[in-house]
């Protein structure tokens, strides 16, 4: 069956903007297909520097005949009713079938040629593209992400005819800018034009561009007994610059690798988009660093690997001078500075900040054994970097440079390491901070920012989270966590928070394969400590898998459904339960199993030992399956029924005091 | 580079002139009136509105006040060129003739790695934004590439294509010189040799040792106010053929910008206060800008 392939030839497109917009196309042209009733057989898009190309496999010659039905009015309907329908369905009354008595309209509608709907797709498709940014150019109206140059659209071998905006397709592209004949030339099908690209110099395929950045780096690499630092998202953004990449290994003067590696690498990454290169031997920095050109250049990239180290040099003296200027300051000299810098218009300056989050550092220090006034001490100069050089240069470096300034000025390593670590985790695969008063410091700014936000109202929501305090609320519950922190969350953070962090674990453990449901179940209970929460899920998941657990809760909620019911009817009975004269075994063995019980759970949770206080409870599972076995709680005789009842309720609360059961599905 | 002798600094100058003159560009000279980038210069910031089509060149030196470093930063200075071009409406073929304008300076495109990198430039003390990239050769910007699409919070149409050449850098990496202080000036083999050192050296020096400890703050504040008060003033006047008087109030709007960044570079300017002058300026040119498109006779 015909191939359709389209190219939309642009000038550059964004790099990071590509693969979306290749999964953008892929998506439009199936909606639209499927509209007009398509189902084609493959569809593949491919976005790079200059173009976006979808070929679509298994397209038929022309759209199938359909038969539409309308319903029309009732057999007998005035004059005029019919007449209006007889129009717009463009009928005759003999055409038209009775069924039942309302009259029904087939219209057959004849399916239209291929090339016709595939001329209007793209044309919808172009117009209503979703670029983040798109605009216009010399007189045209038309926006696209940068001027849109050419159209090829064939389908079956043959051109589609339409013009968008002035713009014809046609049968013609270009190859790499610069390399070979950089004439435009012919295509005919998708094998043609992917050969015909690859022979004028360009890699239509991103994955392609990446295997061969990442093969020809770890060649130049190799060759030299060096080794490739990998990076997915710059590979992803590299690949995204140059039709045809082409790494070339450049030097870097070794004097430089006395700056931190951080800056090294930031600056090479974030500036100059280059790979940088470790040595085996040491597993550090080695001065070198790969680019990666779009040409394959006839001096075998000597001339581009010379400029781009020049370029590097002027970048890392640049750090250089940051790196040396910063250090004559000490960060405590740095505090007034702060006082001018606005952190939010409604939250103060960065220096009120730092006053909140050093009275909160102190006052969190003993909870995770740290040291009270180093805590408070890191948290001080904790911002200070922010009105360094460098984190005026580089603002991902923050907090780093604030520990290597203050291990430069000789602060004590637990100061200097709080303050490199305050921001972490960043995320879900991040470090924790290392030692307590990295620990102490990182809970103090979180929660600062969070009760901050918090109070003026910016709370995160749907997927707008300006100030990363899902982020925050998660750092906060991995560090108290991974350190098994008792922390008082609700006096810290307040109720609304307190809401907020539940739901934060919830996602937290969904994430690890646990059930939101009892995370819910727990939560009910009003803990605020979240060790103490998520042991209790861990001992509860448990308990309900066990077949005691499963059996229990069974007779958990038949037990308040009963209890439900009666309590609509009226006053319920108080009071434990007695062992009755005459009662069933069922209901004495019951009574017995609730009297050992109710200490035992009551015991384990006072040590928080919640998998015993589960064990206490799975010996009541045999005494309540056989009570609602054998006895009738709803006796004729009022003291008999009392007595069931308080039993019910004794279970009932038992069992709530190692969770809300109720909030446990299935 | 090729084997040729590299460009001098001023042979780059009159190379560009050429390539761009023989492109239909009106070849300027530099508007004389403190600007902080080659943007600003009326030619560019309102030839840009309007509906006229209009093609110049020119060398603008561009005054950043922050930026000087006495001299002694091999490429910071608080005074530099840039080279800038401005095509409305843009041409078809605008990349294939900027590229032609990098052979003509002697950059072989086949041995060195020219790529357009996203950079979307904004300037919002003049309400301006467009599209465009960065230019790369071998990991250098040597040019700020843009698709105009509003100036002073008025869309751009027809579109103009702006070119920024950052001459200093360019002309360095064609020289490979690493210092500026040590770029041939003029042609090193002729008569009289100068380095850009030799002619603008001490110019950073004194100028720098006046744009961070020098200018008397509550002055340039009083300046900024009165070079404030003159914007409407004049653009309420009419000249002889019934015309806002735009060019004489944009001139003093670009005068009140110059004043903000002396007295930013004075570190006079608080956080807060910041964005306060800013918005001042932008609106000033602001209602430039709708004054020309009223003068032009509307937008587009």
């Amino acid at each position: 069956m015909p191939q359709l392939l389209l190219e939309l030839f642009s000038e550059e497109i964004p790099a990071r903007m590509q693969a979306q917009a290749a999964r953008d196309l892929e998506r439009m042209a199936r909606e639209r297909l499927a509209e007009q009733g398509f189902l084609p057989e493959a569809m593949t898009a491919f976005a790079g520097p200059r173009r976006l190309t979808l070929v679509i496999e298994g397209l038929p010659e022309a759209q199938a005949d359909r038969t539409e039905e309308r319903k029309g009015p009732r057999v007998g309907s005035p004059e005029k009713a019919m007449e209006g329908f007889l129009r717009s369905t463009g009928l005759t009354l003999d055409q038209l079938v009775d069924q039942d008595g309302v009259w029904f309209a087939r219209i057959e509608r004849k399916g239209r040629p291929t090339p016709e709907i595939i001329a209007e797709m793209v044309e919808a498709i172009v117009r209503n593209f979703p670029w983040p940014k798109s605009m216009t150019w010399g007189r045209g109206t038309l926006r696209w992400v940068r001027p849109l140059k050419r159209i090829v659209c064939l389908f079956d071998g043959a051109v589609v005819p339409f013009a968008i905006d002035g713009i014809e397709s046609g049968d013609v592209t270009e190859g790499h800018r610069f390399m070979g004949v950089a004439k435009p030339f012919r295509v005919k099908d998708f094998d043609s034009y992917r050969d015909g690209l690859a022979a004028h110099f360009v890699v239509l395929d991103p994955e392609e561009r990446k295997a061969r950045i990442i093969d020809a780096a770890r060649t130049l690499c190799f060759a030299r007994n060096l080794e490739l630092v990998e990076d997915e998202g710059l590979l992803a953004e590299v690949s995204g610059l140059a039709e045809w990449p082409t790494p070339v290994l450049g030097d870097m003067d070794p004097a430089f690798l006395d700056l931190p590696p951080e800056v090294i690498r930031t600056s090479m990454r974030t500036h100059q988009k280059y790979f940088a290169v470790r040595d085996p031997a040491t597993g550090g920095l080695a001065p070198h660093f790969i680019t990666v050109a779009n040409i394959q250049a006839a001096d075998g990239g000597a001339a581009i690997a010379a400029g781009n180290a020049k370029v590097l040099s002027a970048r890392l003296s640049d750090a250089r001078f940051f790196w040396d200027e910063d250090r004559k300051l000490k960060l405590e000299d740095r505090l007034e500075k702060l006082k001018g810098v606005t952190f939010h218009a409604k939250l103060g300056t960065l220096s009120e900040r730092v006053g909140r989050i050093t009275d909160l550092a102190r006052r969190l220090a003993p909870l995770v054994g740290a040291d009270p006034e180093a805590a408070a001490q890191a948290a001080r100069l904790a911002k200070a970097d922010l009105v360094t050089g460098m984190v005026g240069e580089f603002p991902e470096l923050q907090g780093l440079m604030g520990g290597y300034y203050a291990t430069a000025e000789g602060l004590p390593a637990s100061v200097a390491a709080a303050i490199r670590d305050h921001y972490k985790p960043q995320g879900p695969g991040d470090d924790l901070p290392a030692g307590p008063e990295g620990a102490a410091l990182a809970l103090a700014d979180k929660f600062d920012s969070l009760t901050g936000f918090f109070g003026i109202d910016e709370k995160p929501t749907g997927s707008r989270d300006p100030y990363a305090l899902r982020r925050s609320a998660l750092g906060v519950i991995r560090i108290v966590l991974e350190g098994q922190i008792r922390l008082p969350l609700r006096e810290i953070a307040g109720d609304d928070l307190l809401a907020f962090f539940a739901d934060r674990l919830k996602v937290l453990l969904r994430d690890q394969g646990k059930r939101h449901d009892l995370v819910d179940a727990v939560f009910a209970l009003g803990d605020d400590d979240l060790v103490r929460i998520v042991a209790r899920v861990e001992a509860l998941n448990g308990f309900l898998t066990t077949e005691d657990g499963a059996n229990l809760l069974a007779g958990y909620k038949r037990a308040t459904n009963i209890l439900r019911a009666e309590e609509k009817k009226g006053a319920m009975p108080s009071g434990p339960a007695v062992a009755m004269a005459g009662a069933p075994t069922a209901e004495l063995a019951l009574v017995q199993a609730l009297s050992s019980a109710e200490p035992a759970v009551a015991g384990a949770l006072l040590q928080e030992d919640f998998v015993a206080a589960m064990q206490a409870l799975s010996g009541l599972r045999g005494p309540v399956d056989a009570f609602f076995e054998d006895v009738l709680v709803n006796a004729e005789d009022p003291a008999e029924r009392d007595n069931r009842l308080r039993l019910l309720i004794q279970v009932r609360d038992a069992m709530g005091r190692v969770a809300d059961f109720s909030l446990v599905t299935g | 580079m090729s084997s040729e002798k590299p460009l001098s600094f001023q042979g780059l100058i009159l190379k560009l002139h050429d390539y761009w003159s023989r492109q239909g560009c009106v070849i300027l000279q530099p508007h004389d009136v403190e600007v902080g980038a080659g943007t600003l210069h009326p030619a560019t910031v309102l030839r840009a509105l309007g509906p006229k089509p209009w093609r110049a060149a020119y060398v603008q030196p561009s005054r950043r006040p922050a930026d000087g470093r006495y001299g002694e930063n091999p490429n910071r200075l608080q005074h530099y060129y840039q080279y800038q071009v401005i095509l409305k409406p843009n041409p078809d073929d605008l990349q294939d003739l900027y590229l032609g304008s990098l052979e003509a300076i002697g950059l072989d495109t086949r041995l060195h790695d020219i790529r357009f990198v996203e950079d979307d430039w904004e300037n919002p003390t003049v309400g301006a934004w467009g599209l465009g990239w960065e230019v790369w050769c071998d990991g250098m910007e040597v040019t700020q590439y843009t698709y105009f699409q509003q100036v002073g919070g008025v869309d751009v149409w027809p579109v103009a294509g702006e070119l920024t050449y950052g001459l200093e850098r360019l002309a360095m990496y064609l020289q490979g010189v690493d210092h500026f202080t040590d770029l041939a000036f003029n042609d090193p083999d002729g008569p009289a040799p100068m380095t850009y050192g030799d002619v603008f050296l001490e110019n950073e020096r004194q100028q720098s040792t006046a744009n961070f400890d020098g200018y008397d703050v509550a002055t340039l504040k009083r300046q900024f106010e009165d070079m404030e008060i003159q914007v409407p003033r004049l653009l309420a006047m009419q000249g002889p053929q019934g015309q806002a008087i735009v060019l004489p109030a944009y001139d003093h709007v670009l005068k009140a910008s110059h004043l903000f960044n002396l007295m930013d570079a004075r570190g006079a300017i608080a956080v807060a206060e910041r964005q306060s002058y800013i918005g001042r300026i932008r609106d000033l040119t602001k209602m430039c800008a709708e004054a020309w498109v009223a003068n032009e006779g509307g937008n587009g």
